[in-house]
């Protein structure tokens, strides 16, 4: 006997290649070094596009700002992440005599690990994931948002008041774009029927982007604010309170939390590629055109696709307030995401088994509905911002940070 | 149920590498120290607290905005719907028109709810 893991995954072929060596009973081996070496090689994947990631994005903000970027080390300045990389290693470690010196080491060490945890479910190609887990989707919500608690970990563990504030913003930041993003995504599941991803990526006839613009919408923003990247980067607002978080650390540790902030945006990313874009799939494969390239190429020009529309967010959209970041996912985010569950509920329960021109007319049907609602929620929330209130009593300016 | 369990299994494994990578880098930091690649010069200057160059008035503790608790509650609510919206949505296809209306129901307390919460003003930041 033997695991029999998810029949046709990579996994699967690994573990029947080392099991071959083995005698019989010790299958259990095989099914731990199988999964240790898929495992290293998705950190490794996770690593390097990390680097490839933060390599693009200081070359993109540099073009969109109309300067250089890092174009010395390396062809086109691609090795600049591993020479950054090299320098912190050899800094010198400083912690505050107020540090809680436990806290203060473990938030680095666990930084970037609900990152790698959360990519193990997502097929990176036809076949090629590690896990397929039945509950999927929930596991990547929930897992997600354990990056929030290492933030707070770190702030709390740093002593420094600024640190602290940064880490309360980041919880309050993070509350409140996790119920627009999780409502976001049950428009997808009422249309896939499954929590699986790779059950998710089987079931879309059409990219969900086409189905569920709504969702696609809130989603991304929320995920955008989730990974506390500008213009939702009140977290670390240096013109307010230092660095946030990270006020207090150098070297090495200060490297681990960036290896984590930027790991992290590879996760929405392959969430949306995966989810709204039909992830490994050759989009032009129903075109009748040949499909030549691998799966795995598919996926990952999908995944830098979204990369890019985060990085084109941030070099364009300034920085946000506070009030405005909470009011935009409590007061516009959240009824959207409630406008798209019923319209996309009444759909599926008009149209259980969808043919071809069903399915093009909900496309057609969403689109309206997302046009509409997004239009006229802006119009009635400007209306709202210009009315004068007379009735509020002046607030008395206050320069105390929160 | 034995597939079921095996992998948790490699995910807790996997839980073990992926918290063992990052910190191996602060390992391999700390052997750059006693290869003495890597200064280590403490002063009890540098083991203040950053403050802008000033002596750090006062400790961590802080007053809040007590607004934190009310999204915090605000969350609860909305979340706890999560988990019912979740299964519901994922079997929808099996179960009906009662279980649309039955939902669109639930959605609706919900929705009166949050007016209610709008209308009181608990969704501003003051």
């Amino acid at each position: 006997m033997g695991p029999v893991l998810a029949d046709n995954s990579i996994y699967r072929d690994v573990y029947s290649f080392f099991v071959g060596f083995m005698p019989h009973q010790l299958w259990w081996l095989a099914y731990l070094i199988a999964g240790l070496t898929i495992m290293v090689l998705l950190a490794n994947a996770v690593l390097l596009n990390t680097a490839v990631f933060q390599w693009m994005e200081r070359r993109l903000l540099g073009r969109f700002q109309v300067r250089f970027g890092p174009n010395r080390v390396g062809p086109f300045g691609l090795l600049q992440p591993f020479a950054d990389l090299l320098k912190l290693l050899l800094k010198e470690d400083i912690v505050p005599e107020a540090a809680d010196r436990f806290l203060f080491t473990l938030a680095p060490a666990v930084m970037a690990a609900p990152v790698f945890l959360v990519l193990a479910v997502v097929p990176f190609g036809k076949n090629s994931y590690l896990l397929d887990l039945n509950i999927g989707l929930l596991y990547i919500i929930a897992v997600g948002t354990l990056s929030t608690m290492v933030l707070f970990l770190a702030g709390w563990g740093s002593g420094n008041r600024y640190a602290l504030f940064g880490a309360t913003r980041a919880v309050a930041q993070l509350i409140s774009y996790e119920v627009p993003m999780v409502l976001s995504l049950v428009g997808v599941l009422l249309l896939a029927g499954s929590l699986s991803l790779v059950q998710i990526v089987e079931a879309q006839r059409l990219p969900f982007l086409l189905l569920q613009p709504l969702g696609f919408f809130i989603f991304a923003v929320a995920s955008i604010a989730e990974m506390n990247r500008g213009p939702f980067d009140l977290v670390e607002a240096e013109s307010e309170i230092v660095a946030g978080y990270h006020t207090e650390y150098s070297g090495i540790r200060f490297g681990l939390l960036q290896l984590g902030e930027y790991a992290a945006a590879s996760v929405p990313a392959a969430v949306i590629a995966t989810v709204f874009l039909r992830g490994w799939a050759n989009p032009f494969v129903p075109l009748g055109w040949p499909d030549v390239l691998p799966s795995h190429l598919w996926f990952f020009l999908k995944v830098f696709l979204v990369l890019f529309l985060f990085i084109w967010v941030r070099a364009t959209v300034p920085r946000l307030r506070i009030d405005q970041v909470m009011g935009f996912a409590w007061k516009f985010l959240l009824p959207l995401a409630l406008v798209n569950i019923f319209v996309t509920a009444i759909e599926v329960q008009l149209w259980r088994q969808p043919t071809t021109a069903q399915l093009w007319a909900m496309v057609l049907v969403n689109w309206v509905v997302a046009a509409v609602a997004v239009g006229g929620l802006s119009r009635a929330m400007e209306r709202h911002r210009r009315r004068p209130t007379a009735s509020v009593a002046p607030v008395p300016i206050s320069v105390e940070v929160r | 149920m034995e597939d079921y369990l095996r992998q948790y299994g490699l995910l807790f494994l996997f839980t073990g590498v992926a918290i063992g990578i990052p910190a191996s880098m602060l390992l391999v930091s700390r052997m750059a120290q006693l290869a003495r690649m890597r200064p280590h010069k403490p002063s009890p200057v540098k083991a203040q607290l950053y403050e802008c160059g000033m002596e750090t008035i006062g400790g961590r503790w802080n007053q809040f905005n007590i607004r934190y608790y009310f999204y915090a509650l605000l969350f609860l609510v909305f979340d706890v719907e999560a988990v019912f919206l979740y299964p519901w949505a994922v079997h929808f296809k099996k179960l009906g028109l009662f279980a649309l209306v039955e939902m669109f129901v639930f959605l609706a307390i919900l929705v009166i709810g949050f007016v209610y919460a709008w209308r009181k003003r608990a969704l501003e930041w003051r």
